[in-house]
């Protein structure tokens, strides 16, 4: 069997599985989309680009906007804060304990983001942790829950660990002696991060950025129970299209909208994760 | 004095390994030195301490007459070509040339200048934009020459970087790294295992064994005059005994191994009567001879059989059973016998062939 049969025999699982759960769903919900409300909330089916047409009015380009920004500004947050840990956790800390700090990090994972997002909104509010703490050295109570701080707190702790892995699995084979090179070569140690350690887990970043910043651009729990639903993101937009407003054909527009500005910034970053997959 | 480099009592452990135990060592400005020794000697790590990538637990290093042992590596007028090169997969090979001159802040036209005069120097004009991973082992070799040499260090620091190349491509290396030292007459420490390459290159070798200096000697002088029996046995001396001194007089003494064999050796000043030492000789300095012939004439000659053959081309190595020794007599093809293992025969030196040896093997091992 030659390898080009072989590989394409290997991948025809996962491929099939695409079809069914992912492409299948994406033609419905196109064909969804061009359709109309009908008076009961049902989909009465038709070629319209209505649906689509008020979409793109200002008010929903907003909510778009502001999503893009939350994940932005989620992503740039994760990137900051997780790249201090896998630099530690994948060059400092002692090789026998790593594996046990990996555990850590993905620790979160068994609870569900659902309970999660309730603990926080525990800690939260008025008379939660956080300001109980703050009243014992007279501050407060402060409004730490449903307002965009809040989300973007929620959003960063739940997609932390997305970030800190792939920088991890960067910086852990990067070679020591590259940096010992960068030294001998003059470079000293802040000098070193940014023109060697930097590129060098390039791959890292960029793969951990899509990470979060794909499902951040979705998010929906964090904005309805942080937010206390009072901001609107696309992730709330689309869901109370389907279970509130009850107009499908609007809802899958939306969704349909959001997924190609996944492709398109999937497309934009193509080539440096090839480069960095290179080196 | 710009390039010299100066190791006083310098120690360092790992754990409850002592890497290098007490080294001082003057390296001469303009000097080619070798640290040889088998890998776990510590002559890397002595290096390691040079580079700054290492700091000793007790003692100083000098460059050029200044204490850099609290200096950072960056901040040191040394370079370093990396075993395994250590090239940037994300920069050009002209990339990783004008790094260092980068970090100084050097003008875009003079790095551009410098870069392509050193990949010139190491014969690799014209290749700057290639990437990295596009050159062979050889030019990936030069490309880390031409990295360390283009700053014109002081002192340039070079860690096995051979070992990865092929036999052949590594002889010429030998050649062109020294021509390279001679041209530039600035400091190398040279570090390898490797006995040949150390005897080629360097002015002087510094043979390391156990995180100590053994000997350290110009090329000629330690193959002619290995001191202790650790370098004379990494020198390819090969036959070495234990003996005891039964009398010494007039420029000889009389030595008798553990089998019993009685022999002459040109006595170096150091044999005590009565004193237990090791001896060593080298193969190609024994002759074999049949037991019929009458070697008078040789003041060593002792009766063996012949138990190995190793044929090497341009010469044989037998292995002839001496009583309770083994020794290995190399045999010239030129002057070669027919001979067969079990044969009777002669194996004879010169006093002057025997080596006088300390034993400095620690007990602690």
């Amino acid at each position: 069997m030659s390898a080009r049969r072989a590989a394409v025999l290997l991948a025809l699982p996962c491929l099939l599985v695409l079809a069914v759960l992912f492409l299948a769903p994406q033609a419905l919900m196109f064909e969804a989309s061009l359709g109309r409300r009908s008076a009961y909330g049902g989909i009465i089916h038709a070629w319209s680009l209505g649906s689509y047409r008020r979409a793109l009015e200002p008010i929903y380009l907003a909510i778009l906007a502001r999503s893009v920004v939350l994940a932005l500004a989620t992503t740039l947050l994760c990137l900051v804060l997780a790249y201090p840990v896998a630099y530690w956790l994948g060059r400092q800390a002692p090789v026998r304990a790593r594996s046990a700090l990996l555990v850590l990090v993905i620790l979160p994972f068994w609870t569900s983001f659902l309970v999660r997002m309730y603990a926080w909104i525990f800690m939260l509010r008025t008379e939660g942790l956080v300001n109980n703490l703050l009243a014992r050295v007279g501050i407060g109570p402060l409004n730490l829950l449903y307002n965009d701080g809040a989300v973007l707190l929620g959003q960063v702790y739940g997609e932390l660990p997305f970030m800190i892995l792939p920088l991890y699995a960067s910086l852990e084979k990067l070679d020591r002696s590259l940096l010992e090179a960068a030294a001998d070569l003059g470079a000293g140690p802040a000098r070193a991060l940014w023109r060697v350690t930097l590129p060098l887990s390039r791959a890292g970043i960029v793969a951990g950025s899509l990470l979060v910043f794909i499902p951040s651009l979705g998010a929906y729990l964090a904005p309805d129970l942080l937010g206390g639903a009072r901001t609107m993101y696309m992730g709330n937009l689309i869901q109370a299209q389907f279970a509130v407003v009850r107009d499908a054909p609007f809802g899958a527009a939306l969704s349909f909208l959001l997924s190609l500005v996944v492709l398109l910034l999937l497309v934009l970053f193509r080539r440096p994760l090839r480069e960095s997959r290179g080196a | 004095m710009a390039g010299e480099v100066v190791f006083q009592g310098l120690r360092k452990a790992f754990g409850d390994v002592l890497a290098v135990r007490d080294v001082s060592l003057d390296v001469r400005a303009g000097e080619f030195l070798t640290l040889l020794g088998p890998s776990g000697c510590g002559k890397t790590t002595l290096l390691r301490m040079i580079a700054g990538f290492e700091s000793p637990d007790a003692g100083q290093v000098l460059i050029s007459g200044r204490d850099v042992t609290a200096l950072p590596a960056y901040e040191r007028p040394v370079n370093t070509v990396f075993q395994h090169y250590a090239l940037f997969p994300h920069r050009t090979v002209g990339g990783n040339v004008a790094f260092g001159l980068e970090m100084q802040r050097r003008g875009k036209g003079e790095i551009a200048e410098r870069v392509e005069k050193a990949l010139e120097m190491v014969r690799l004009g014209g290749l700057g934009g290639r990437r990295v991973s596009q050159l062979s082992g050889g030019q990936q070799q030069r490309v880390a020459l031409a990295r360390a040499v283009v700053l014109e260090p002081e002192v340039l620091l070079l860690d096995e970087p051979m070992a990865a190349l092929d036999l052949k491509l590594r002889q010429e290396m030998r050649v062109e790294v020294k021509n390279l030292q001679e041209r530039l007459g600035i400091t190398f420490v040279f570090v390898t295992h490797d006995q040949d390459e150390a005897l080629v290159m360097s002015d002087r070798i510094a043979v390391m064994n156990h995180g100590r200096l053994e000997q350290v000697d110009a090329p000629e002088t330690l193959y002619d005059r290995p001191r202790t029996r650790f370098v004379a046995d990494f020198l390819a001396v090969r036959n070495l005994l234990p003996a005891t001194v039964s009398s010494v007089s007039s420029g000889r003494a009389a030595l008798r191994t553990r089998g019993g064999a009685a022999l002459e050796a040109a006595d170096d000043g150091g044999y005590r009567e009565g004193a237990a030492v090791w001896i060593g000789v080298r193969p190609e300095r024994m002759r074999l001879g049949d037991q019929a012939d009458n070697n008078a004439s040789e003041l060593n000659s002792l009766s063996g059989t012949l138990e190995d053959e190793i044929y090497l081309g341009d010469r044989t190595d037998w292995r002839v059973q001496l009583g309770e020794e083994t020794v290995t007599v190399a045999e010239p093809a030129a002057s070669a016998q027919p001979r067969r293992r079990g044969d009777a025969v002669t194996v004879s030196f010169p006093p002057e062939a025997v080596l006088r040896l300390e034993d400095t093997e620690p007990e602690d091992r």
